[in-house]
């Protein structure tokens, strides 16, 4: 824990390079080979003029196919690390996810939903933020029954929603047709970004980039929230407000991200301990730092995916294989404290 | 400038605070001793705005206090503080500055410096990058205090500042408390449950009871008769002098009052 800001900054550089080494990495790794010397040909045409013959298939891989891939595969890993952090700052718990406010349950039924009614499509994403945020707001109602604690209510809320969604998207699977529609759901809810567009990412990159900017712009308020609510309030903090501003990013980003990637977990919860270690526990820089490690972790996490066997495995159980057990190690490190 | 509170209520559906009235003044210090569940803590929470008073209230220099800028007149140090993530010392005080900087901005240098300068006031440098997780008591005590001063506020309020110390550090927190209150000509209100410290750095005292409290020099109200009142318990006062020829009192309680 004792750093000086210079060593500090350091860090920073370094890992301000993580995301970009990730990025090209994807971009020629892959069941299609491309050498490095391909890839830099081809991102490099567009500003010199290079003579594309004989490059047209590998650009359409790399253009069409893996750079769609790449980047929402960061923007989601970044998205859903912020927010971890910041839910973990804001309810002063370090075991708390995005996921905790039945977001990603809600998402996941309006996702489910969409699939078993029109197949899929822009209704199915629309459906699935619509009920992504219907479920934040059903929260907000519930906890607001018995206020006398807070964030205990909420945590109580974010239960009793997640598990109704949970049934309910139990129940669309009852129903779905076996043949058709319910692999199509099953695949879906294990996440992948094997379907990953220019569509995709233009639907969710300003949500998610909007809900990014304003964890961002609060990042050293949330300190001020982890302290709870009376110290906050004499620190001339309004927690009640601050907190459901904080939910509301929170809520865009998970549901955005649920919507184009399907249900991932374990992201927003593992990537802001790792961040502690290296960068300390001051949200400030935690922040940002989640961002970078969160945006090169999910997109390292989906070149796994896709090449390490034949079949794409989908990148929800891969993050649940990695992450869980990493989890039990850093558990195991954290003897002194929640670093 | 006098810091008043005037037939101020609270309370929690029943009142707590029944129409409460003292007055400070910058430099000096006010006990606050009462039993349990008398509305010490209640009445820190008033004065900081953390509760809405129900009638009356806070004045300073005559005017009531703008529940807008609050934070910035008060500083608070809270009776226990449970640490979830463990900040270093610095950024522990650092945190003190919140209410001088705007919601959307980062602390500036100047922040930084205000910080740094109240560490040493406060003479816990040597900790500045340390966590907080890996401090004594005494020490995280201090930090607290660092913080409520770093907003450089005109009134200090400390919840039962003492009550988890050893000895020794009760002793360096009252000497600190009484020396700062002095340099810095701030209105100090500290809750407490021991009438000795109350005798020892306190100008003032107040006595919360149940619906009633008593008001003033600390040497009138600390008496064998209010004590007995107030908390049950039957007590001796030994005077004696101290090193510098000062007179002073002790208090020795000895048995509870039969009720």
């Amino acid at each position: 824990m004792e750093q000086n800001s210079d060593s500090q900054q350091k860090k920073f550089v370094l890992l301000c390079l993580l995301p970009v080494i990730v990025f090209f990495l994807s971009l020629f790794l892959g069941r299609y080979p491309i050498s490095p010397g391909e890839v830099g040909h081809v991102l490099l045409s567009p500003f010199f003029n290079f003579d594309m013959q004989g490059y047209e298939l590998q650009e359409s891989v790399i253009v069409g196919i893996r750079m769609p891939r790449v980047l929402l595969a960061m923007l989601v890993g970044a998205g859903l690390s912020v927010s971890g952090a910041a839910c973990q700052g804001i309810f002063k718990n370090p075991l708390v996810s995005p996921d905790l406010l039945g977001v990603s349950a809600g998402a996941g039924f309006g996702a489910v939903l969409g699939i078993l009614l029109v197949g899929n499509g822009p209704l199915v994403t629309l459906s699935a933020l619509f009920f992504g945020l219907i479920s934040v707001v059903i929260v907000f109602a519930i906890s607001k029954i018995n206020n006398t604690t807070p964030i205990l209510s909420l945590v109580l809320a974010g239960i009793i929603v997640s598990s109704i969604f949970a049934a309910l998207i139990a129940l669309v699977k009852y129903v779905a047709d076996p043949y058709d529609k319910l692999p199509t759901i099953v695949y879906w809810l294990m996440g992948s970004f094997a379907k990953a567009s220019y569509d995709d990412l233009m639907l969710v990159i300003i949500p998610i980039s909007a809900g990014m900017i304003i964890l961002l712009l609060l990042r050293w308020r949330i300190n001020i929230l982890s302290l709870g609510d009376d110290e906050a309030s004499s620190l001339g903090e309004k927690p009640e407000r601050m907190r459901w501003l904080i939910i509301l990013s929170v809520t865009v980003i998970a549901a955005s991200a649920v919507t184009v990637a399907g249900i991932i977990g374990w992201v927003g919860l593992v990537i802001p301990h790792i961040c502690r270690m290296i960068m300390g526990v001051d949200h400030k820089l935690l922040l940002p730092a989640t961002i970078l490690i969160g945006a090169s972790f999910l997109a390292a996490i989906d070149i796994i995916a896709r090449t390490a066997t034949p079949a794409e495995i989908p990148i929800g159980i891969l993050t649940a294989i990695i992450g869980a057990p990493f989890f039990a190690l850093l558990l195991n490190r954290m003897k002194r404290g929640w670093i | 400038m006098t810091f008043e509170v005037t037939d101020a209520e609270f309370g929690y559906g029943t009142i707590t605070l029944h129409r409460v009235s003292f007055s400070v003044e910058p430099g000096e210090i006010l006990a606050v001793l009462g039993a349990n569940g008398s509305g010490k803590t209640t009445l820190m929470k008033c004065i900081n705005g953390i509760h809405r008073w129900k009638s009356g209230g806070a004045f300073i220099g005559g005017n009531s206090f703008d529940i807008q800028n609050i934070s910035r007149q008060v500083g608070y140090v809270p009776q226990c503080h449970t640490l979830t993530f463990p900040y270093t010392v610095s950024e522990m005080v650092l945190f003190g500055r919140a209410p001088a900087i705007n919601l959307l901005s980062m602390p500036s240098g100047s922040d930084r410096e205000i910080a740094n300068r109240t560490m040493e006031e406060v003479g816990i440098s040597h900790l500045a990058k340390k966590s907080c997780s890996e401090i004594s008591g005494g020490e995280m005590q201090l930090v607290l205090i660092a913080r409520a001063l770093a907003s450089e506020p005109r009134i200090l309020l400390l919840d039962e500042p003492e009550s988890h110390l050893d000895f020794r550090n009760q002793t360096m927190l009252l000497n600190l408390l009484r020396n700062l209150v002095n340099r810095r000509k701030i209105v100090c209100i500290m809750n407490t449950h021991y009438p000795d410290h109350a005798l020892k750095i306190s100008d003032k005292t107040l006595l919360l009871g149940k619906r009633k409290h008593i008001f003033g020099i600390t040497n009138e109200i600390i008496t064998q008769d209010n004590l007995k009142d107030y908390f049950g318990v039957n007590v001796e006062l030994l005077p004696f002098q101290n090193g510098k020829g000062e007179r002073m009192n002790a208090v020795v309680a000895l048995d509870l009052v039969d009720v």
